[in-house]
């Protein structure tokens, strides 16, 4: 009881002396992250949002000219209409939902082995994620490389499979399938890993209950054990699985080493960006086509977040 | 088919499982095999980059692509060293302020009630979807306005809010039990001690993911020296890297090759070496 009593008053003289304390202590520990968040992440958004709004070619001060870059953009802009949304719609839907119920699969796979093999391979699959930048455009190039020393061009010319080296990277018609292979290849990232520590984590006993209610095969064992105890991180997964994919934007232009890429098969939105802001000076039109891409992505993740909501 | 006792996470190997090694291993070599290209044409001679068919594995392996890349560095104006010593600078840096604001940050979030908690969580949890790539001309104007260009701060200011990193550690504090560190403030402590001697301690799998994650961020970050600084002698060895891949031919193949190892075995060691700390922090990556 006396014991009890000297703790409470001990965090009543805490209240009162080192209230103050702790209050500027927390507020110098929170302003530093809110600071550099406000400024490079939330600002630039706000800014570009702004932006959007008028006709700035970082020269001269913007001057408001209200919706005409959005009706710019989804009326005149022939190129963004024929082959810069559509390629970006393809890309978005063929990497985003491959390469995340791939990283499920694999995972899940993963946890059905014991942990020293399922360490090695899980290694190989989540290493190509690592290579972002400058080592994956290095290795698939070469692969893809259009005279007869690229890889695939020898295992086809070697094995007769075609009699010229094809330019693998400046077709029109191969360009987007290697590059959503080389995305999804990549794709294995901490998404990935989220997903096999999630289910490496799921209690035991609820298999066992489940089969004790009747549950028959692994596939039922999926559907009603496996995803609903790991939603959470189901969702971790899916906007990580997103964001990788739209951030990927510009392997088009890494691979084929051209902005624009050969008649603009391979050209996603970033490109376009990149294309009206830093190549033609036209910042507010670029602006734009960003918030456009923000939008994009801020819809899909809307859309997966009430989907993989766990219901309480 | 009733239970069959253990199955996720087993112990030992059994023949049930001989059907997903199948499907496995294929895969995991399809991954791993442009990865081993890299190591071997790293260390190619010239003889074998030409020789048709090419080899996925190098029979003399050479150092001479290394020692090639840093004499193409030697004809510049500016070293490779000097490159690299920025790279490690800004990596290093990065790291270390990203972690500390993204633990103290959520030592906040996770333990302290206060006006805005909630909503500062859900914009920091709408700000994973967040891609920066979208918003480098925003950015410049505002590295611009607040006087940054061509300043060394401008590689790493911009990228050490990681809302990710917030999002993994606070979610790993959550875990720790309030009445931890209640014992502490009774003993006296203040709140920087809690924050050291008690939370820090205690979320090391977390405070490990968010440094893996940072270093890849910063170690292969090209944004800053593309759009932020003019200067060469302040650029990052990620974008000397990538100017000179972007303009590499079969001839220049083994030393793209040897500098995109350099780039790739910083990530690859940090990961080998953290990895079930990560596994730790990822289970309670859940967004709920």
């Amino acid at each position: 009881m006396e014991e009890h009593a000297a703790i409470s008053r001990a965090k009543k003289e805490d209240n009162h002396i080192g209230g103050i304390r702790s209050k500027i202590a927390n507020i110098v520990m929170i302003l530093p992250y809110i600071l550099s968040f406000s400024v490079f992440i939330i600002l630039p958004v706000a800014l570009a949002i702004i932006l959007s709004f008028t006709n700035f070619n970082s020269m001269t001060f913007p001057s408001f000219v209200g919706l005409s870059n959005y009706v710019n953009l989804f009326t005149t802009d022939s190129v963004f209409m024929q082959k810069i949304l559509p390629n970006t719609l393809l890309f978005a839907v063929v990497c985003g939902p491959v390469g995340y119920i791939l990283s499920f699969l694999l995972a899940w796979m993963l946890a059905q082995i014991p942990k020293g093999p399922r360490t090695v391979i899980a290694l190989a699959i989540y290493s190509p994620s690592l290579t972002a930048g400058v080592a994956m455009q290095v290795v698939w190039v070469a692969i893809f490389s259009g005279d007869a020393n690229g890889y695939l061009n020898a295992f086809l010319l070697n094995n007769g499979f075609i009699n010229d080296a094809i330019q693998w990277l400046q077709s029109e018609q191969f360009l987007m399938p290697i590059m959503m292979i080389v995305t999804i290849w990549s794709s294995m990232g901490i998404g990935f890993l989220a997903m096999l520590s999630g289910i490496l984590n799921i209690d035991q006993e609820l298999y066992e209950a489940a089969y004790v209610d009747g549950l028959k095969n692994r596939f039922q064992e999926i559907i009603y054990v496996t995803v609903p105890s790991m939603k959470p991180q189901l969702l971790f997964g899916a906007v990580m699985s997103v964001v990788s994919t739209f951030q990927a934007g510009a392997i088009g232009v890494q691979l084929s080493g051209a902005n624009p890429t050969p008649n603009y098969a391979g050209s996603l939105i970033v490109n376009h960006i990149e294309d009206y802001g830093y190549i033609r000076y036209e910042m507010g039109y670029a602006s734009a086509i960003s918030v456009v891409l923000l939008l994009f992505v801020y819809l899909i993740s809307k859309v997966i977040r009430r989907v993989l909501t766990p219901k309480e | 088919m009733s239970y069959q006792g253990r199955k996720i996470n087993p112990k030992h190997f059994h023949p049930s499982q001989i059907k997903f090694y199948l499907i496995l291993v294929p895969i995991s070599l399809f991954m791993i095999l442009p990865i081993i290209y890299l190591f071997t044409t790293a260390f190619k001679p010239q003889e074998e980059l030409f020789k048709f068919p090419p080899s996925i594995f190098v029979q003399n392996p050479t150092w001479k692509n290394f020692q090639d890349l840093f004499a193409l560095f030697a004809s510049s104006s500016v070293p490779a060293s000097r490159y690299l010593f920025n790279s490690i600078l800004v990596t290093v840096l990065t790291v270390l302020v990203s972690v500390v604001l993204s633990v103290s940050a959520g030592y906040i979030l996770s333990k302290k009630q206060f006006k805005g908690r909630k909503l500062l969580f859900e914009i920091n949890t709408l700000a994973l979807m967040f891609v920066p790539i979208a918003v480098t001309i925003p950015r410049f104007i505002i590295i611009v306005n607040l006087g940054l260009i061509d300043k060394f701060i401008s590689n790493i200011l911009p990228i050490v809010a990681m809302p990710v990193g917030l999002f993994l550690i606070k979610q790993f504090i959550d875990q720790i039990p309030d009445s931890l560190i209640e014992a502490a403030r009774i003993d006296g402590a203040g709140e920087f001690t809690i924050l050291f001697r008690v939370i820090i301690p205690m979320v090391k799998p977390a405070l490990a993911t968010v440094a893996i994650l940072s270093f890849q961020s910063a170690w292969g970050a090209t944004e800053a020296s593309v759009y932020f600084i003019n200067d060469e002698a302040l650029k990052t060895f990620a974008y000397y890297i990538m100017t000179f891949t972007s303009a590499s031919s079969a001839a220049t193949q083994g030393i793209s090759a040897a500098s995109a190892l350099i780039m790739f075995v910083p990530n690859l060691v940090i990961f080998i070496v953290m990895q079930s700390q990560v596994m730790n922090t990822m289970a309670h990556s859940g967004i709920k």
